[in-house]
C-alpha cells in the first residue's frame, strides 16, 4: 500500500520535466564533451574551453539559485547573505587544491605560497587533513552547514523574520568577508586561493578535468532539482508554504517552524556549498569578494528575474542574469551595473512572477503560488491509488 | 481520541481503582477539562486580564460575551501559549501546567483554536488544509516521507462532508468565500481531534443560515469536545444553548445562562454604559 520513495521521488516531477532532464544530461554528458574534444577549432560547432568554463559556472550559480528558491519562494525566507555559504565551500575545497600545489609554487616548499610569504613555517591547526580529497569533502559541506545550523538555530528561535532576517543575512555574509579579508585568518587574505594545479594528482587544466568538472556540475543540479522538486511536493513542502503564509496558523496546528525553517535553511546552505565546491576548480580561484554583500543580492535577483516558487525559474534566471553579465562586461563593461539595476527593477514592476510567470500567463494557466506543475491532486484518485 | 477520554473517565469513575496517566496526557479525572485561576495580564500597564477565574467541563460548551476589550482574546492567548500571564495558573485537565508550555505542545496536548479573522492556508487546497492540520506526528523527519493512508483520507473526507466543503476539496482556499473560509477553520479544529476547542468570533460574516448551521455544528460537537466560544451575536449565544460568562475588564462580571445573565443589572450597565 505504501509507495516506495523512489517511486515517489519519480512521480514528484511530470514526464515531460524528465524528458527536459534526460536532454540536459545528454547535451552536457555527450553533446558538449564531443563537441569541445573530438571537433577541431574553427569548425562551427566547436565549443572552446572558455564556453565549457563559463557554462560550468553558471551551473554552479543555477544550483545556488535552486538553494535559494527552497528558502525564499517556499518558505518564505529571503537570505542576502547566501554568498557566504557558497564561498565557504568553495574555500573549504580550495585548501585542498592549495595542497595539491605540493612543492610546485613559486617557493618550492610544500607549504601555500601564501604562507610562506607570511613567514609562517607551518600549517595552522585547521588545516590539518586539508591534503585529504575526501576529508576536504567533508569540511565542503560540514562547515557550511554547521554555520547555517547555529546561525538559523539562533535566528528563527528568536521568531526572526522578514527584512530584518534579510538584514543580518548581509551582515553575515559582510562580516565573514572582513574576515577572510585579514592575511592572519589564514586564507590567503585578499588574494584567496588560486594557482591551482591538480585534483586527485590529475591535471586540472586538462580539457578532461574541465568536461569531468562541467559534467559534475551538470549533474548537482540535476540532483537538486529532483530533490527539490520532491521536497516541495512533499507534505513537507506543504508545511513550507504554510509557514510562509500563516505561521502562527501552522504554530497553533502543532508544528514547530523552527525546525522545520531550521532544516530547509541549513540544507539550502549545503546545497550552495557543494556548487562553490565546484565552482572554484572551473574557475581556478576563489577570495574574499565571493562574499560581496552585493554577490548575495545578485543569486536574489536570479530567482526573481526566473521566478519565484516555481525551482526551474532560480535556472533560468540564473542563466539570462550571467549570459548577459558576460556579454555586457565583455562589450559595455560601464554599463552592467545599471542593466542589472534597470532588470531588477523591471522584472518587479512587470514580471512579478519573472519569466517562469510570464510564460505560464502566455500558455493561459493560473500562476500557482507553490506548485503548478504537478498532476492535479485529485482526492479521488489519490484514493484509489491508496 | 474520544475513546480515550471516556477510558480516562471511566477509569477515574471506577472506585478504588487508581488511574495510572503518562507524562503530557489529558487527566479528566475532576471532570474539569480548563482551570484558569486568577490569571493576570497587562501590557504596558494596562490590565488586559484583572484575577480571571474560570473553569470549564470535560464536554461543556461555554459562550464567552463582553464588551471590547472585556479581555477574551487576551484569554485565548494565554491559554494557547502565546501570551504568558504576569501571575495566576492555567491548567488543561488536572496536570498539565499551560503556563509552561509553547503554542505546537498545546495543539498537540489537544487544544485547537480558530482565530477572530480566519486564518487557513490561502494558496494550499482546502483538501491540504485539512490534511496538515490532521492529528498526527508532526516532526520535520515524519512530514519528508509522509504519505496518506487511505483511512487518513477517509477522514479528511468526512470532515470535508461535516463542514460542507467536499465540492470545494480541489480548490485553493483563498478563493472560498468568508463563511466558508470560516468553516475550513472549523474543520481543520476538528482534524487535530483536539479535546477542548477555542472559538473566537466563530460566525463574523457568516450568513443567517451559515450561523443557524454552525450553532447545529457546535451543539453537536459538545460531550465529546469542549468548547468555548467567544461571540458577540446573541441569537446565536441563544441557539448554542450552554452557560454563558460575561467578562468585563479582564475579570468575571456574570455566569449562568443567558436569560440569567442578561437580567443581571450589572451586566446592563457594562453593555448600556455608564
Amino acid at each position: 500500500m505504501r509507495t516506495p520513495l523512489s517511486v515517489r521521488i519519480f512521480q514528484s516531477l511530470p514526464r515531460t520535466a524528465w524528458l527536459a532532464l534526460a536532454i540536459f544530461a545528454a547535451i552536457a554528458w555527450i553533446a558538449i564533451p564531443a563537441a569541445h574534444l573530438l571537433l577541431p577549432e574553427g569548425h562551427a560547432l566547436h565549443v572552446s574551453a572558455y564556453t565549457v568554463t563559463l557554462l560550468g559556472k553558471i551551473l554552479c550559480y543555477a544550483v545556488v539559485a535552486v538553494a535559494m528558491d527552497l528558502i525564499w519562494g517556499y518558505a518564505g525566507i529571503l537570505s542576502l547573505g547566501h554568498g557566504v555559504f557558497f564561498a565557504l565551500g568553495g574555500y573549504a575545497f580550495g585548501m585542498y587544491l592549495m595542497r595539491q600545489i605540493g612543492t610546485d609554487g613559486s617557493y618550492g616548499v610544500d607549504l601555500p605560497d601564501f604562507m610562506v610569504f607570511l613567514d609562517w613555517k607551518e600549517l595552522p591547526w585547521f588545516w590539518i587533513g586539508s591534503d585529504s580529497f575526501l576529508w576536504a569533502l567533508f569540511l565542503v559541506v560540514a562547515v557550511p552547514g554547521l554555520l547555517a545550523f547555529v546561525f538559523g538555530w539562533f535566528a528563527f528561535r528568536s521568531r526572526i523574520k522578514g527584512v530584518y532576517f534579510s538584514i543580518i543575512t548581509q551582515a553575515l555574509v559582510y562580516a565573514t568577508m572582513l574576515l577572510f579579508f585579514r592575511n592572519e585568518t589564514g586564507f590567503g587574505g585578499n588574494n584567496g586561493f588560486t594557482d591551482f594545479k591538480r585534483i586527485l594528482g590529475y591535471d586540472i587544466t586538462s580539457p578532461q578535468m574541465r568536461l569531468v568538472l562541467f559534467g559534475l556540475s551538470a549533474a548537482l543540479l540535476i540532483a537538486v532539482l529532483v530533490l527539490g522538486r520532491y521536497l516541495v511536493t512533499s507534505k513537507f513542502g506543504r508545511v513550507l508554504a504554510a509557514i510562509r503564509d500563516a505561521e502562527s496558523r501552522v504554530r497553533f496546528i502543532g508544528y514547530q517552524p523552527t525546525q522545520y525553517k531550521l532544516a530547509i535553511w541549513t540544507l539550502s546552505a549545503v546545497l550552495c556549498a557543494l556548487a562553490g565546491a565546484l565552482y572554484v576548480p572551473q574557475v581556478g580561484i576563489i577570495n574574499p569578494s565571493e562574499m560581496s554583500p552585493a554577490n548575495s543580492i545578485e543569486i536574489a535577483v536570479w530567482v526573481a528575474v526566473g521566478g519565484r516558487g516555481t525551482l526551474i525559474g532560480g535556472v533560468i534566471g540564473a542563466f539570462i542574469v550571467n549570459l548577459a553579465k558576460s556579454f555586457f562586461t565583455v562589450s559595455f563593461p560601464d554599463y552592467w551595473l545599471f542593466f542589472l539595476g534597470f532588470l531588477f527593477i523591471g522584472v518587479t514592476l512587470f514580471l512579478p512572477d519573472g519569466v517562469v510567470g510570464l510564460w505560464r500567463k502566455l500558455r493561459g494557466r493560473r500562476p500557482a503560488p507553490a506548485e503548478s506543475d504537478a498532476p492535479a491532486p485529485s482526492v479521488a484518485t489519490k484514493g484509489a491509488k491508496a | 481520541m474520544s475513546t480515550a477520554m471516556h477510558d480516562t473517565i471511566a477509569a477515574s469513575g471506577r472506585a478504588g481503582d487508581s488511574h495510572v496517566l503518562r507524562p503530557g496526557e489529558l487527566d479528566l479525572s475532576h471532570k474539569v477539562i480548563l482551570y484558569l485561576e486568577e490569571i493576570s495580564v497587562s501590557f504596558d500597564g494596562f490590565k488586559a486580564l484583572n484575577k480571571l477565574s474560570l473553569t470549564i467541563d470535560a464536554g461543556e460548551l461555554r459562550a464567552i460575551i463582553g464588551p471590547n476589550g472585556a479581555g477574551k482574546t487576551t484569554m485565548m492567548d494565554v491559554i494557547t501559549g502565546k501570551t504568558r500571564p504576569d501571575s495566576g495558573k492555567a491548567f488543561f485537565g488536572q496536570t498539565l501546567d499551560l503556563t509552561r508550555m509553547n503554542e505546537p505542545e498545546i495543539a498537540h496536548a489537544g487544544i485547537g483554536r480558530k482565530f477572530q479573522k480566519p486564518t487557513i492556508f490561502e494558496s494550499h487546497s482546502v483538501f491540504e488544509n485539512l490534511e496538515l492540520a490532521m492529528k498526527t506526528d508532526k516532526r520535520v523527519w515524519k512530514s519528508l516521507f509522509a504519505q496518506l493512508t487511505s483511512e487518513e483520507r477517509d477522514r479528511v473526507s468526512d470532515t470535508l462532508k461535516r463542514i460542507r466543503l467536499q465540492t470545494e476539496a480541489d480548490r485553493p482556499a483563498g478563493l472560498l468565500s468568508h463563511g466558508q473560509k470560516q468553516w475550513l477553520e472549523i474543520g481543520m479544529l476538528l482534524m487535530q481531534e483536539p479535546r477542548l476547542l477555542l472559538l473566537d468570533e466563530p460566525v463574523a460574516g457568516m450568513t443567517d443560515e451559515e450561523t443557524e448551521r454552525t450553532a447545529e455544528l457546535f451543539v453537536s460537537l459538545a460531550g465529546e469536545h469542549s468548547l468555548v466560544v467567544v461571540e458577540h451575536d446573541m441569537s446565536f449565544v441563544e441557539a448554542l444553548g450552554g452557560q454563558v460568562t460575561v467578562l468585563h475588564e479582564g475579570s468575571v462580571l456574570a455566569e449562568g445562562s443567558l436569560a440569567k445573565v442578561q437580567a443581571d443589572p450589572r451586566v446592563i450597565e457594562v453593555y448600556l454604559g455608564r
